[in-house]
């Protein structure tokens, strides 16, 4: 049996809590709080306190799904990417890159809005990115 | 934020407004409770008689969108009561006579016909928050989620200034972000506006260096905001949309709409952990990780850069978000040959001169605010020091405008949405969560008992609640957090989402919706429907 600690930070509201989740053998058994972070001083509110839940919720998706006969079904990633970069070529040759609009993520990290922004910046030569701060 | 969260405590006068702290923030709702133990005057304003209130030495509650009316009153009494900070005035700012002139027109009876607070009250807000040494405001989405919410913002900007308030330790004007990486997702440019660290798209200097850096051809036209899109998708101007990580289909004011939009795309893509009411609607789905199934960085509401680390392995054959953006572009056509994430945080110090500073060695040993230019600086805490980052602070004339949307005769009732304590926005997460899914399983309106016993409900019955943009039917409680003529509702449940009803008025300048103000009739069922009896005195 391997038990691990990872000390990460909490994906909820923006207060920026640290946690150490706790795993056995590559599943998560519970979440502590982080004592050293200045911020939460060894604390954590009830959503914190359950994060691991959603993460390991059987609800998860596992697999790419195309809606095929308006449906979505599963499908390989190989079938979805090809999909979505066909698609995309498409849109951006017939009605310019203008014609596409991206939502990026206030819960992915900074390292993928970074990425996701750059690819709509750079890939259709459009601003027409943003998220949910608003919202 | 302009301050950091563990200096809250050490403030003496902290000024709460459009914050439901203690549900949305709690372990900031605990630094108020630790200054408060340490004697801090608490002054909240909010409609609402949130939970934080129990705690308050003032607790006024402002008509919905009155805001910019009760800030003005607040700064008339400050300025003729000669409590404003003159050498501050004269040193950091300017467009100071602008808004004197202006704030003649609030003196505090004015004031209070508009918002609904007593002059005594505003008068106690302006000698607390004046005359304490360490003031700070703490704020939310109850501030800006208005169609005048940049107004708002600014008036407390013009307060804390007025005051002198602002680049010291303690103070500050302190937006409580309510996601853990909006400020983030702020940083690096996922606006239609700037590019990473808020350098402007319009501005030709910035183009040509994120084209040489990028190598490519870029474009000086803003783009478009969320509703701009939605309405582009509705219009015919915007064919294909790639989400990431979000649920407009929840989220977005007049989601009836919202989904009849997204249905008009010709080509929709969405990257997601869950199958979201917006994903259901895509031609592609893929499965992402969650924050515990890879390596990265997000930033939290005081601008701590914060690492987070891969615990486990994402389920079946879900991959990082980062590595799905790769693949998409690199089959597109354009290739994205990152290894890590922290290959891109090396790309983003290199193009954000606030994350210059920044690397993983470093924030190994624990979080560190931007801005921080360079590998030796510790990073800044407190913003606005010695100068402001136009120079000199301005301060904005404003005058009161109402909210879009009044009460009326066909919809008597104002609506103001928010969250409950153990949910989280369109509760993706918190429904999949059991522990948080059976502390609250079904969603409810508030209603004053006074409304109630008009429209004849008990606590606990079904009703339905009506709006220009569509109707819920959902439980009412019966209770006296809100005040007659006003009932509140979240948007955490899909099936009685407040989002049915909502107003999609947006501010001019910045596109908020005016979430927290829509009118609304709430109407008793014929149907009779058993009542189950559920007791909420309040907070």
């Amino acid at each position: 049996m391997k038990i691990e600690y990872v000390r990460t930070t909490c994906p909820y509201c923006g207060c920026g809590c640290e946690m150490l989740l706790e795993t056995v053998d590559g599943r998560i058994t519970q979440t502590l709080p982080s004592k050293t972070n200045p911020m939460n001083q060894g604390k954590l509110c009830i959503k914190g306190w359950n994060v691991h839940e959603f993460v390991q919720s059987p609800r998860r998706l596992t697999r790419p799904l195309l809606k095929k006969d308006g449906v979505l079904q599963e499908a390989s990633w190989d079938e979805a990417l090809n999909f979505t970069a066909s698609r995309l070529q498409e849109i951006k040759t017939k009605h310019g890159g203008d014609s596409m609009a991206f939502l990026s993520s206030a819960k992915c990290s900074n390292e993928e809005n970074y990425l996701f922004q750059k690819f709509c910046r750079v890939g259709f030569g459009t601003n027409n990115v943003d998220h949910c701060a608003r919202l | 934020m302009t301050n950091s969260i563990p200096e809250i405590e050490d403030a003496d006068c902290i000024f709460i407004i459009g914050s439901n702290t203690s549900v949305a923030h709690p372990l900031i709702a605990s630094r108020i409770y630790k200054a408060k133990a340490k004697g801090a005057k608490i002054i909240v304003a909010d409609p609402r008689r949130i939970h934080v209130t129990s705690v308050a030495d003032i607790h006024v509650r402002q008509k919905l969108g009155s805001d910019v009316a009760l800030i003005n009153g607040v700064m008339n009494v400050i300025l003729s009561k000669g409590l404003h900070d003159k050498a501050f005035i004269e040193e950091r700012t300017e467009g100071f006579e602008k808004l004197e002139q202006t704030l003649k027109n609030y003196p505090p009876e004015k004031a209070s016909e508009i918002t609904g607070v007593s002059p005594e009250d505003i008068e106690k807000i302006a000698i607390a928050f004046a005359s304490s040494d360490k003031s700070t405001i703490l704020y939310a989405m109850g501030i800006t989620q208005h169609s005048h919410g940049v107004d708002n913002v600014k008036s407390l900007a013009n307060l804390s200034m007025l005051t002198g308030k602002i680049g010291k330790p303690s103070c500050g004007v302190n937006p409580l972000r309510g996601q853990n990486n909006v400020q983030g997702a702020c940083d690096m440019g996922g606006l239609p506006n700037v590019y990473p660290a808020y350098q402007v798209v319009t501005d030709e200097n910035n183009r040509k260096k994120f084209e040489e850096l990028w190598n490519t051809q870029l474009s000086s036209k803003v783009g478009f905001t969320i509703m701009e899109m939605m309405h582009g998708l509705e219009d015919g101007s915007i064919k294909g949309m790639v989400i990431l990580g979000e649920n407009p289909a929840g989220s977005d004011p007049d989601v009836k709409h919202v989904k009849h939009a997204l249905e008009e795309a010709e080509f929709l893509a969405v990257i997601d952990i869950f199958l979201t009411d917006t994903a259901k609607i895509a031609d592609v789905v893929f499965p992402g990780a969650s924050f515990a199934e890879k390596d990265g960085t997000f930033s939290n509401t005081e601008r701590n850069v914060l690492r987070i680390r891969k615990a486990i392995n994402p389920p079946g054959e879900a991959r990082p978000d980062w590595q799905i953006i790769c693949d998409i572009s690199t089959r597109f056509g354009l290739p994205m040959t990152y290894e890590s994430p922290e290959e891109i945080f090396e790309e983003i110090a290199l193009v954000t001169p606030s994350y210059a500073g920044l690397n993983y060695a470093r924030l190994e040993n624990g979080p560190i605010p931007w801005p921080c230019p360079t590998n030796d600086h510790p990073g800044t805490p407190i913003l606005h020091k010695d100068r402001f980052t136009r120079g000199r602070g301005l301060f904005h004339a404003l005058e009161y405008r109402p909210p879009e949307e009044l009460a009326d005769e066909e919809f008597p009732i104002l609506l103001t949405t928010g969250r409950f304590f153990p949910h989280y926005h369109t509760g993706t997460m918190t429904h999949n969560s059991i522990t948080l899914e059976n502390e609250m399983s079904e969603g409810y309106i508030e209603i004053h008992p006074y409304d109630a016993k008009d429209i004849g409900l008990t606590s606990g019955e079904n009703c339905k609640i009506v709006s220009r943009r569509g109707e819920v039917i959902t439980k009412a409680v019966i209770t006296d957090i809100v005040e007659p003529g006003t009932i509140f509702m979240s948007f955490h449940f899909m099936e009685a989402n407040a989002n049915v009803l909502t107003n999609p008025a947006l501010d001019p300048i910045c596109k908020i919706p005016e979430y927290k103000v829509c009118a609304v009739r709430v109407e008793k069922l014929e149907e009779s429907n058993t009542p189950e009896i559920k007791a909420v005195i309040s907070a």
